[in-house]
């Protein structure tokens, strides 16, 4: 039988899945709208970000809290730099050869880490303030997750404040929509493709810090993850920024109550979806036609 | 105004311009000069090479050679946005107004390149017409409030050069009558302009000196006085 434990227990994990969701395909979402370029390599940069914690905290004695600042900064300034050496050569080629660059830049990196550390996950202590949680009678709810959920919600409105509403914003919508004319206005829309690109980097930067004390920290668990943001951006619609948020964090609760009710669809259910989507609204639920 | 004119008079030089769009050679040896302060066509047919030259000193032209001089500054081989860092502003034929924007953002988005330029009240007070619509997204304006709105914008900027393509086509008479008036404003203000337009009565009036242009080359320059008894020479180039 159908217990409210285990209802409030599956809906937690859906948040918990959906928070990371939402921050890598808003991450996504941000490179795709702005360079145009699908960026496979966003789940490496997610372990990149954990990957920085754990090396941070065991080589360096450098805690949580930093971490989840300097982490996806260090990730952010390895994205811009492969963005002006790789990257921008691409923007002028069709959307097949950045999906193709990034997804060898991924495999490259994955790779070197799969060499350093080998595959096995290595655990990620949850920081002393975040431990315990708060009973809540029909769920225990830890600490930390509350804090996941809750900090993946306060990015993903910071973002989406920080393009729609803000003179930063203004512009890089406008880079967006009409790059050359943009550049004719004196505003360096090179750099600021370099900008946006490290930004939705550090988003999936910062997914994987606070990942790491849930998951335990490995090369490969960005590539596990990409395929499963790919299909929420597509549903979401490509470079949309409210899709994605939305989308991220809704398929991750329908991908745990999918759990709960019928088990053995629960892997595919966020695939399904997307099929379904893709027959109906070929632009994504939030997407505009081209 | 200025001390040493003859040092200084000339705001853009262009010699020997070549330029391609795509595979076809638009541009075959352009040269033409506009002095500070004047108002300065470019006529001729469509497909001459007006628009093209355009681009070419706003820097939006690929393959471009020879030689533009804005201010004493060869800029041939730079970027668009340092261009317009000189203070030169382009509102191109297309008018370029973003639709993720609306006409607020539209009218901030360019940063100020020099000093001097208009503020947010000021061009509300040009175009009231803006004013009221300053909430709308901006390709939900009319065609002649989305041409207002490509003035305004860089009006706002400090620009002293102003490359303008077109600003009055498909626009209704009142709408043109408006646009004449900020231009002329602007004339009084001693901004340079370089402006391409196909509807000559309009171009005449404004004016100081006409260039004609065909298949990519400049191939005569009316002053404003010889207009008039010029009028058969013009129309013939302009196949009227």
């Amino acid at each position: 039988m159908l217990s409210l434990q285990a209802l409030s227990g599956q809906l937690l994990v859906g948040l918990i899945n959906g928070s990371f969701y939402a921050l890598l395909s808003l991450g996504f979402a941000v490179i795709f709208g702005l360079l145009g370029i699908i960026n496979v390599a966003q789940g490496t940069f997610y372990m990149l970000g954990a990957f920085g914690s754990w090396m941070l905290l065991n080589y360096t004695g450098i805690g949580y809290w930093p971490a989840l600042i300097l982490s996806p900064l260090i990730a952010a300034i390895v994205g811009m730099a492969i963005e002006k050496t790789l990257i921008a050569r691409v923007y002028k080629l069709d959307h097949i050869y950045g999906l193709l660059l990034t997804y060898g830049i991924m495999m490259f990196i994955q790779g070197m880490f799969v060499y350093w550390f080998a595959t096995a996950g290595r655990p990620y202590p949850v920081p002393i303030d975040l431990r315990g949680g708060f009973d809540l009678d029909f769920l225990f709810l830890p600490k930390y997750r509350a804090w996941v959920v809750l900090a993946s919600l306060v990015f993903c409105f910071a973002t989406w404040f920080a393009i729609e509403k803000t003179s930063l914003g203004r512009t890089l919508r406008a880079a967006t929509e009409n790059p050359q004319l943009t550049r004719a206005f004196g505003i360096n829309v090179p750099a600021l493709l370099t900008f946006g690109f490290g930004a939705g980097v550090a988003l999936a930067g910062f997914a994987g810090v606070l990942a790491a004390p849930i998951y335990s920290v490995s090369p490969l668990m960005g590539g596990e993850l990409v395929i499963t943001v790919f299909a929420v951006v597509v549903v979401g619609g490509m470079g949309s920024i409210l899709g994605a948020i939305v989308t991220g964090l809704t398929l991750g609760v329908v991908e745990g109550l999918t759990k709960l009710f019928y088990p053995p669809g629960a892997n595919m259910v966020i695939f399904v979806i997307m099929f379904i989507v893709l027959l109906i609204k070929p632009a994504g639920l939030f997407g505009r036609e081209r | 105004m200025t001390t040493n004119p003859a040092a200084d008079a000339a705001c853009l030089v262009i010699e020997g311009l070549h330029g391609l769009y795509g595979d076809s050679h638009v541009l075959q040896g352009v040269s033409l000069k506009v002095d500070r302060g004047e108002v300065v066509t470019i006529i001729g047919r469509n497909g001459a090479g007006k628009t093209t030259t355009l681009r070419a000193v706003m820097g939006l032209l690929d393959k471009r050679s020879g030689s533009i001089n804005v201010w004493g500054r060869e800029v041939i081989a730079e970027a668009p946005e340092r261009i317009a860092k000189l203070g030169v502003a382009y509102v191109p034929e297309e008018r370029g107004i973003y639709a993720t924007l609306d006409v607020t953002e539209n009218l901030l988005l360019p940063p100020r390149v020099g000093p001097g330029g208009m503020s947010l009240d000021e061009i509300f007070r040009l175009f009231p017409n803006l004013r009221e619509r300053r909430r709308s997204q901006g390709t939900r304006l009319s065609g002649g409030e989305q041409q207002m709105l490509a003035i305004a914008r860089v009006l706002r900027t400090g620009a002293r050069l102003f490359l303008l393509d077109e600003p009055t086509e498909g626009l209704a008479p009142v709408i043109v009558q408006q646009i004449r008036g900020a231009i002329e404003m602007m004339k009084q203000e001693g901004h340079t302009i370089l402006l391409v337009e196909q509807n000559f009565r309009f171009a005449q009036r404004l004016a100081d000196r006409h260039y004609v242009m065909e298949r990519g080359r400049i191939v005569d320059m009316i002053a404003r006085a010889d207009v008039a008894s010029q009028a058969a020479r013009i129309q013939a180039y302009l196949g009227i």
